[in-house]
């Protein structure tokens, strides 16, 4: 009692603990990194959100859309480290309209004002300009990590911006954009002095670079760890690359074809045997199998290989594979067919992601559901499966949920829509609906073949983690949506095609829509009217709609009945954007 | 827009799924019709006005009337499966570049998506550049129109020996082997590229 007494009058003495200064709070806070928890934290008072604000240091935006620039900007004055997302994920596969926007220009020039002190910057399916890399490489003098996914609108002359400008720059990759070539010197824009790149990905560049620039180049920098080369390095200059950077941890090959020559193949051999650090393996662009047996001294030590845009097939490649034995993710093209993906099974027992992409996407496909059985049998600590195939069974599904009740990410696609069980007939409902009952943790999930409204009372009901969902030709009434949006807890995205879902479940759950970062429909059963009233009942959902470009006329001289091809919704503090091109309106 | 707006993508597919020029047994090799019905590859010079009887009876030409073009190869789903189009680019050969004079940006297609030109034209004017519209002319030239400026601008293509030419000039086919990308040049800039054989 006593020394409680005693501590009581201590505190009445001191200030109050939630006073402490805001230098000691924004200290306290640098120790929580993560996003959500720093979410969470500012919520508690207004002395922490204060705190929070000043202190943090890493800005993730999931949608360019949901804030404005500058509003972010001065909320989060200290930001080091800004990534910023744009267009829908259905613009990967072309159903969003090129010219939608997710223009990054805004986002740098705020950047610019506010940021002065900005080290990093990705973005991912954003259009970027050469003025915006121009702009990047003039506003930030110690600017050092440029990620660029999935963007385009953007050249080499841009890169060669930040080449010139960015004199600190540690990373420059460039993962799956569209660049128009207009020179290949860009990288000798690179000053003699630079030596500080740790990672310089151009994989997805078409065009040539200058290889005696890009020799001197990773030979100065001697603490780059990842190297991944476009399909226009040949294969001869690879083996003296390597000697120039023994030290790479990650490297995407070039051209790994050429004709065969003993020399070159020993030039090879030796150069990966000389890369003692080896971990992480890409490229490998039209792979011929001649040339496969020089990367065997690297197999032990890799623990990612993505061989997805190699075309090669055969006993070759499917020996290289079984070679790595402490592989934990594995990318390939469904060339490696069932039997391949059974000695992976047994070789590969590490492995946690596997993804295999149609090697011709509009022909049958290679795998059956075999060769995933395999896979789910034998590697225990697979949790993530990215798989195309021609056929499925649910009794193969099943099996697969009972041995890997660990997956976080399932995305299956069976080439042909509407296809069922090929031996039952039946439709995939039980076997998807297995997956989702066993995978308690599972958070993203697509789904095909041929469904019905029973698979989304499933999800609906046992699905409670799941953060994405995609759905393609399923379902068969407006119930299936309702499940989809009266279940799923902790869903935040959800893109549908195909399905004849209408008006009625999204107007039954919009306050769910508030709650998730977006929501797709494209090819639906919605109506012009169903919108209008979603907007006008949710006023911080952006409602877009996207019809056919020649038929776009004003919105309001339309009657409720008219059908939307398109609807794309999102949460935005920002109101409803003034950048839409002719063919997006916001009801 | 009205209420025949498509309802399914699908529905395309179901249209024209099966194409009879591709399952019907011949006796040509597989790929061969193109070969056939274009012998001489000097023929990308003449002119689509030409009187050349040939060219009119070609039915992939341009001259012969839309309704009359074979349905495309297969007809696909758009963005189905779903593989992101910078993986097929990458594979397919048949994606093309498309740019347009004074757009910042390029855009790419796939030729092979298409049954003939008046598709690809289509096509270009929905996906990609919604302002414009086809122009027809009593020649059969094509123009795109930018309904904004009216700017009129001419499709043409390189071929395969690096020239410049009109898109329309060789039967489609043929187009589809040699075309390396497509421009669209401002017509006051393309006056240079005339048919050579009507000059």
């Amino acid at each position: 009692m006593g020394r409680g007494g005693s501590r009581a009058a201590c505190a009445a003495a001191a200030p109050p603990w939630h006073s402490l200064p805001d230098e000691v709070w924004e200290h306290a806070f640098s120790f929580l990194p993560a996003a959500a928890d720093r979410g969470a934290a500012a919520g508690a008072c207004s002395s922490w959100l204060r705190a929070e604000r000043r202190s943090r240091r890493r800005l993730a935006v999931a949608n360019c859309y949901a804030a404005a620039p500058r509003d972010a900007v001065e909320r989060f004055p200290s930001v080091r480290a800004a990534e910023v997302k744009g267009k829908p994920h259905f613009a990967d596969f072309g159903l969003v309209p090129p010219a939608w926007g997710a223009a990054a220009a805004p986002w740098i020039a705020a950047a610019a004002d506010g940021w002065p002190l900005l080290e990093e910057l990705s973005f991912k399916r954003m259009v970027v300009t050469d003025e915006c890399l121009e702009m990047i490489a003039a506003s930030f003098r110690n600017f050092q990590v440029l990620r660029l996914v999935s963007c385009d609108g953007f050249s080499t002359a841009g890169l060669a911006a930040i080449a010139a400008g960015c004199r600190h720059l540690r990373e420059l990759d460039l993962q799956e954009n569209e660049i128009e070539d207009c020179s290949i010197h860009w990288l000798s824009l690179f000053p003699e002095s630079f030596t500080s790149l740790v990672t310089l990905n151009f994989s997805c560049l078409e065009g040539e670079v200058n290889i005696t620039v890009l020799e001197r180049l990773v030979t100065r920098c001697h603490n780059l760890k990842t190297l991944k080369l476009n399909n226009a390095i040949p294969l001869d200059k690879l083996a003296s690359l390597l000697h120039k950077a023994p030290q790479l941890v990650e490297l995407g090959t070039g051209k790994f074809s050429a004709d065969y020559h003993s020399d070159l193949f020993a030039k090879l051999e030796a150069a990966f045997g000389g890369c003692k650090s080896l971990r992480r393996l890409s490229g490998a662009w039209d792979a011929v199998p001649d040339y496969l047996p020089a990367f065997y001294c690297v197999c032990e030590g890799l623990t990612s290989l993505n061989l997805s845009y190699a075309t090669v097939r055969g006993p070759e490649l499917i020996k290289f594979i079984s070679r790595c034995r402490n592989l934990q993710q594995l990318w390939v093209m469904d060339l490696i067919e069932d039997h391949g993906l059974a000695v992976v099974a047994s070789s590969c027992n590490k492995l946690q992601e596997l993804r295999v992409f149609p090697s011709d996407p509009f022909g049958a496909g290679f795998l059956t559901e075999r060769g995933l059985v395999d896979v789910s049998a034998s590697c225990p600590m697979l949790e993530s499966v990215l798989y195309f195939c021609r056929r499925m069974t649910n009794e193969a599904l099943i099996t697969i949920a009972k041995n890997r009740p660990n997956f976080t990410c399932f995305r299956l696609c069976i080439l042909e829509p509407h296809t069922p069980d090929y031996i039952t007939r039946e439709p995939l409902d039980a076997g998807f609906s297995a997956i989702v009952e066993s995978c308690r943790g599972l958070r993203r999930l697509s789904i095909s073949g041929l469904l019905t409204d029973l698979v989304f009372k499933s999800i609906g009901a046992h699905a409670d983690r799941l953060e994405m969902l995609s759905i393609a030709f399923a379902g068969n009434s407006d119930l299936g949506l309702h499940y989809i949006l009266s279940g799923c807890k902790s869903l935040k995205k959800l893109e549908i095609r195909d399905c004849p879902f209408g008006d009625k479940p999204l107007l039954a759950n919009a306050a769910k829509l508030e709650t998730m970062r977006s929501l797709w429909m494209s090819s639906c059963l919605l109506t012009l009217g169903a919108c209008r009233q979603l907007a006008r009942k949710m006023p911080r959902l952006s409602v877009e709609i996207m019809n056919d470009p020649g038929r776009s006329c004003p919105l309001d001289s339309l009657p409720d009945e008219t059908p939307v091809e398109k609807l794309y919704v999102y949460r935005t503090i920002a109101g409803p954007r003034s950048d839409t091109p002719a063919c997006v309106q916001i009801v | 827009m009205s209420v025949e707006t498509e309802r399914s993508s699908t529905e395309s597919s179901a249209a024209s799924g099966l194409d009879f020029e591709d399952t019907a047994l011949t006796l040509r090799l597989p790929g061969s019709l193109a070969a056939a019905a274009a012998p001489d590859p000097d023929r990308k010079r003449s002119s689509p006005s030409s009187s050349d009887a040939a060219d009119a009876a070609d039915n992939s030409s341009p001259l012969a009337a839309a309704a009359d073009a074979p349905p495309a190869p297969k007809a696909r789903v758009v963005g189905w499966p779903p593989v992101r189009s910078f993986r097929k680019n990458a594979l397919a050969a048949k994606f093309v570049k498309v740019a347009v004079d004074g757009a910042p940006y390029l855009r790419k297609v796939d030729l092979e998506a298409y049954s003939g030109y008046d598709q690809l034209l289509r096509a270009l004017q929905d996906k990609f550049f919604s302002h414009f519209t086809i122009r027809k002319f009593a020649d059969d030239e094509r123009k795109l129109v930018d309904a904004v400026n009216g700017t009129e601008y001419v499709p043409t293509y390189e071929d395969k020996d690096g020239d410049w030419m009109l898109v329309g000039d060789v039967p489609w086919k043929m187009f589809v082997e040699t075309c390396q990308r497509l421009r669209l040049m401002k017509s006051s800039e393309a006056v240079n590229l005339a048919p050579r054989a009507a000059q």
